[in-house]
Parts: structure tokens; C-alpha cells; sequence
């Protein structure tokens, strides 16, 4: 799942963006608001943690404008002002939740993860398709019962395939999901990390479909 | 402490006191002199109305008794037999007298009025003579006698006044209460107010003598309040500054907590070094912005070496990691400025480190002096990337971050620069220099600036 932070403070952003990479996301990160903009224009990303006061504007404003462009990818609030007012002025705007500074890093991981099922429209926590379970809080993931022993890129692969069952999910947006905008990725590493999974979770659970990319077996 | 309603209390009693025993002793003196007027005219008509008597024969002066049961039932008032009668033939021989009269002679004196000590008591005698019958009539009454009618009168007239005294001290204690109760409500509603209740006092039914107290004591309001709202607004927005760089620290120390990775534990460490220096150098301007608005404006400066100053803030940051340099131009050795050395070390502090913050590594910073008529100033140059004209007006304002800002600026050298040249009489101004950077000027202020 694949996160942008926006943030000005260098120390945090860095913390943010290696923290959350520790708890299975793929996180980018930017400092300002025009920065935020043209990553939210070009790229696709699954939720944004955003900061409100950046040196060249408010984060409201980004928030707004998202909102206006009818995106409505989930976006969490990160704040040093939190008084019932910033609150009910960054929810109204548009945010899905809120957290004051300073938080708990597990909390934010924590948070996300609920914004992104919710966005999903799942309730349960837990990833289910066909004996195959995903715990992306945990990054653990079984199959019939036994564990499986995956890596981060791969739980990542499963993760994005497993989000939305039957949809084909197209190799450079697997790219993206997995590195963001990380620059030196192999041109097979996806076909790599695939190779693996199949390896470990076994045949005809993800089905290549030549020319357009993969997706997960079943009736959907 | 001494109170108004007791000192006007004091006043009134003293004062209505000494009013009314000046008009006491008035009427007493008054009183009896005019009482001893009418007893005297009292005599000399007794005397003239006993020798007309002699004269007309109604009186026989061989039988002196009926003169004075005659003369007593005239007068029998309260006062029994006040007037002596005495008849003597002008040859010396007492012809007759009254019952209370005494037997010796009431008076030497031949004629008109005159006093005379018989026996322990003081006459006052009326003589007149009848030259037709040959007779001298004395009447005289009693000195004792009339001094008892003038303090009678006197009683008098002092016993209700003296009812009224008391009455009246009760109506002053009254009216200097009445009249002070506004002062009393102040001071009850001043008594009664919270300490963090800084609203201002309600002008209504205020006295006019106590409207001025009322307002400066709201105008000392306002400012405290003000005074309060900015430090408290100070410190909400200090906490808030400080929770960025908090939760940068705690998320550093959860990420190298977490990672069983050396690289990314070491690189979170760090990180959390370079974050708690600059917590660090936040807590130390929060601190001295504090300390300088705390002073006040003041023009009695000490004189500051300018260039010694400054060459002991350039070795000092100086940013040998970055290869950032500061040099200070031999023109500024000379330099004496008229401002508190404190507050200037401060000021160049803060400018300094803001310049060689937003240098490019291997960047120069260059103070130097600029001398015109009149007064000199102080430069510092660097070749940053200056800052945005639209942002100059606010690039002061505290926690401002502008676009350029340097990665480990707080928002607050500007500020504090600015405070602490204002402090001391001079001022600073920002330019962005042509070729690029930013010309930070330490001048005089302007004279009507203070």
C-alpha cells in the first residue's frame, strides 16, 4: 500500500517515511504543498498522512483541493495543533481522521490500516480469499493453516492482489505500490517477486494475464 | 491604613464641634449681657418708680414695710425678692428699707449705678435722689442672683443642642457611608473578582470623583490582559512548535526500537541526534525571546565593539561540516555602536546563524560595515537563496518558515533579531541582494521610533 507523506519538519518526515516502511507500507515523502500537489496529480497512492502547517501554505488547502477533484483517497491528519476546533476544522475539510503530535508511530500505521479497509470497504482486519489469510498488521499471512514465510515485497504483492480479488492489477502499478519512487528497480523484479510467491503459496492462485498483468484466481 | 470614611468622620465631629461651641459661647456672652441690660434697666425703674411713690405720698417713708411687700409683688416671678429697696434722708439717716434688704448702706456712691461687696455678696445698686422730699433711693439686686438667671437661660438654650449632638453625629456617620458606597461597591467587586477575571469594571452608577480610578484601574486591565493573551498565546504556540520536533524524536526512537536493521537503526539514531539539536537550539530562542521581551525599551545603551563581537560569533558558527564561512571585513575593527551588548550579541547570534543556515555548502557570509553620514551600520551577506519579496514583510513574524527555510530553522532568529535591535533603539532591515542571497542591516532607527 503505497502512502505519501507530507511533512516539513526533516527529522519526523524521515521517521514517518522509514517507520512506515517498517510496518509494510510503501511510503514517499514530500515537504510542501506544492510538492504534495504534483505527487497527488501524478502518482496513485492508497491514503496521505499530511501535515497542516507547511512552510508555503496550509494542508488544508491540499486537502480541499483533493477533495475537490473529486479524489477521495483516505488521509490522515498529522498535528501539532489539536484543540477540538483544528479538529472539527480538519474533518470538515475532508481529512478521515486525525492524530496530535506527538503520536505513537504503531498508532499512525495502526490508523492507516483502518482508513485503507475502510476505503475498501471491508470490515474484517484480517485479508481472506480461498484458504489464503492476510494480517497485514502483523505482515503475516497463512495458507490452509500453515504459516507462510513471505517478504515484505511479497506480502506487499499479495496484499495489493488480495485488496481487490479478480481485478487485474498491471505490472507498473505493482512497481509503483511496491517502490514508489525509489529509482533503481530491476525491470523483472515484480516477475521476480511473483516467481517466488507462487513458489511458496502455490500454482493458479495469481494468474498472469499476458499483456495486462495479474490478478487473483477465482470467480469474481 | 488609615480610612476616608474615619478621617470624615473625624473632620465633620471636630468641625461641627468647634462651630458649635463658638456659637455657644456667643449666645452665652450675648445672653448675659443682654439679660443684665434689662435687669439693670429692671433697677433703674424700681428706683425712679420708689422716689415717684415718695413724692406722690403713696408711699409713707416712715413705714418701709408696705414698700416692700409693694415692690416684691411686682416681681414675684420665679425669682423671689431679686430687689432691696433702702430709703435714706440725704443727711445720712436710714428713713426705710425692704424685708431682704440688708441694714448697711447698699451704696457710697450718691447717684446712677455702682457695685458694692456687702457681707461676702456683690450688690449691683441703682441710687437715685429725691430733692423734693429729701431722700436718696437705693435699689440693688444680687450679682449671685442674676448670674443665676443668665446660666438658667443659658441651660436652656444648651439642653436641646446637646440632645441634637449626638443625633447629628449619627446622621454624619450616615451620610460619609451613603457617600462613600460607591468607593465600597469597587472595592466589594474588586474584592470579589477572580484573578484571571481581567474584564473591565462596569461604569454604571460610578461617581464622578471615583470615574477616573474606575478607568485606569480598566485601562490597567487591558493591559494585563493583553499582556496575559500574548504570553499565553507565546506558549500555546511554543508548545505547539515543540510537539513537531517531539514526535520526530519519539517516531526515530520507535523506527530504531522497531527495526532489527543496524543501518536503519544507526541512521535513526542519527537522526534523533541532529533532532534533539535542534529542540535544543529551539528551547535556548524560546528562552531568549522570552528574555527580551521581558525587557523593556530602554535608551541608556553600553557601547558595544562591533567587530570583536562579531569576530567571536564567526568562529564560533561558523560551519566547518558544510564548508560554511564566516568572515568579518577590517572596516568593523574601529566600529563602536551605542547599543546593549547583550542584546547585539543576540541580534548578530541569530543573523549569523540564519545566514550560514541557508549558505550552500562552501558558502561565504560576510559582515562588513556601511558608513554614511551620520550614523553607521552593520552588514551581513550571504549567498543563500534569499528570500521571496511577498515573504519580507513576514519573514519577522514568529515561527515564520518560509519556502527557502533551512532545514534546521525554528521560525525564530528573525524574530529574535528584530526584538532585540527594537529593544535597544535600532532597527533591522532585510533585502535579497542582486546577484542572489540575502543583506541583513543592522541600522539606527529612525529618531521617531524612539
Amino acid at each position: 500500500m503505497r502512502i505519501l507523506i507530507v511533512e516539513d519538519d526533516a527529522v519526523l518526515r524521515d521517521g514517518l517515511s522509514v517507520g512506515l516502511g517498517l510496518a509494510g507500507f510503501t511510503a514517499d515523502a514530500v515537504e510542501t504543498c506544492a510538492a504534495a500537489d504534483a505527487a497527488l496529480r501524478s502518482s496513485e497512492f492508497d491514503a496521505v498522512v499530511l501535515d497542516l502547517m507547511l512552510p508555503d501554505g496550509s494542508g488544508l488547502d491540499i486537502l480541499k483541493g483533493l477533495r475537490l477533484r473529486q479524489q477521495d483517497i483516505p488521509v490522515l491528519l498529522l498535528t501539532a495543533r489539536d484543540g477540538v476546533d483544528d479538529r472539527i476544522a480538519g474533518l470538515d475539510s475532508g481529512a478521515d481522521d486525525y492524530l496530535g503530535k506527538p503520536f505513537d508511530l504503531d498508532e499512525v500505521a495502526a490508523r492507516l490500516r483502518a482508513l485503507l479497509r475502510r476505503a475498501a470497504g471491508r470490515a474484517s482486519a484480517v485479508l481472506e480469499w480461498q484458504g489464503l489469510v492476510l494480517d497485514p498488521s502483523r505482515l503475516e499471512a497463512e495458507k490452509d493453516r500453515q504459516p507462510l514465510n513471505l517478504s515484505r515485497r511479497e506480502f506487499a504483492i499479495l496484499h495489493v492482489l488480495m485488496s481487490h480479488p479478480g481485478q487485474i492489477v498491471s505490472k507498473s502499478r505493482l512497481e509503483d505500490k511496491l517502490y514508489g519512487w525509489q529509482a533503481e528497480i530491476e525491470s523483472n523484479a515484480v516477475e521476480v517477486h511473483i516467481h517466488n510467491l507462487r513458489a511458496k503459496i502455490g500454482p493458479g492462485v495469481i494468474q498472469t494475464v499476458r499483456g495486462v498483468g495479474y490478478r487473483i484466481a477465482g470467480e469474481a | 491604613m488609615a480610612s476616608i470614611r474615619g478621617r470624615l468622620i473625624t473632620i465633620l465631629i471636630i468641625s461641627t464641634g468647634v462651630v458649635w461651641l463658638f456659637a455657644t459661647a456667643w449666645i452665652f456672652f450675648s445672653t448675659r449681657a443682654e439679660v443684665e441690660r434689662v435687669l439693670d434697666a429692671r433697677l433703674m425703674e424700681a428706683g425712679r418708680m420708689v422716689s415717684s411713690l415718695i413724692t406722690s405720698r403713696e408711699i409713707e417713708s416712715r413705714r418701709p414695710m408696705d414698700l416692700t411687700a409693694q415692690l416684691t409683688a411686682r416681681s414675684r416671678a420665679s425669682y423671689d425678692r431679686q430687689l432691696s429697696c433702702q430709703i435714706w434722708s440725704l443727711n445720712g439717716d436710714l428713713v426705710g428699707l425692704s424685708e431682704s434688704a440688708p441694714s448697711e448702706r447698699l451704696t457710697a456712691s450718691d447717684t446712677g449705678f455702682s457695685q458694692t461687696e456687702i457681707n461676702g455678696e456683690t450688690w449691683r445698686v441703682y441710687a437715685v435722689v429725691n430733692a423734693d422730699v429729701g431722700v436718696r433711693v437705693l435699689v440693688g439686686d444680687r450679682l449671685k442672683v442674676r448670674n443665676h438667671l443668665v446660666n438658667d437661660v443659658i441651660r436652656g438654650l444648651l439642653l436641646p443642642m446637646f440632645l441634637i449632638l449626638p443625633l447629628l453625629a449619627g446622621l454624619i456617620w450616615l451620610s460619609v457611608k451613603r457617600g462613600l458606597s460607591p468607593l465600597n461597591r469597587i472595592a466589594h467587586d474588586l474584592e470579589r473578582r477572580h484573578a484571571a477575571d481581567l474584564s473591565p469594571m462596569p461604569a454604571v452608577e460610578t461617581a464622578q470623583e471615583i470615574a477616573p480610578v474606575v478607568q485606569s484601574l480598566n485601562g490597567l486591565f487591558g493591559r494585563v490582559a493583553g499582556l496575559r493573551d500574548r504570553e499565553r498565546n507565546f506558549t500555546a504556540f511554543a508548545a505547539h512548535e515543540l510537539r513537531t520536533p517531539l514526535a520526530g524524536l519519539k517516531t526515530q526512537a520507535q523506527v530504531a526500537l522497531a527495526s532489527n536493521d543496524g543501518a536503519i537503526r544507526d541512521q535513526a539514531l542519527r537522526q534523533i541526534v541532529v533532532g534533539v539539536d535542534r529542540t535544543g537550539r529551539l528551547v535556548r530562542q524560546l528562552l531568549d525571546i522570552s528574555s527580551v521581551e521581558a525587557r523593556e525599551r530602554s535608551d541608556h545603551h553600553g557601547v558595544v565593539e562591533a567587530g570583536k563581537v562579531l569576530r567571536a560569533l564567526a568562529g564560533e558558527l561558523s560551519d566547518a561540516a558544510r564548508g560554511v564561512t564566516v568572515a568579518v571585513a577590517p572596516d568593523l575593527d574601529d566600529l563602536q555602536l551605542a547599543i546593549e551588548p547583550e542584546l547585539f550579541t543576540l541580534a548578530a547570534r541569530n543573523l549569523i546563524e540564519n545566514a550560514v543556515n541557508h549558505s550552500p555548502p562552501g558558502g561565504a557570509v560576510f559582515c562588513h560595515a556601511e558608513r554614511s553620514a551620520g550614523s553607521d551600520s552593520i552588514v551581513i551577506d550571504d549567498d543563500g537563496p534569499g528570500i521571496p519579496e511577498e515573504e519580507l514583510p513576514r519573514v519577522t513574524e514568529r515561527f515564520f518558515r518560509g519556502r527557502n527555510k533551512a532545514a534546521v530553522g525554528s521560525g525564530l532568529g528573525l524574530a529574535i533579531a528584530e526584538l532585540a535591535l527594537g529593544r535597544s533603539g535600532w532597527r533591522l532591515s532585510l533585502r535579497n541582494r542582486p546577484g542572489g542571497g540575502l543583506t541583513a542591516m543592522i541600522a539606527a532607527a529612525p529618531p521617531s521610533h524612539g
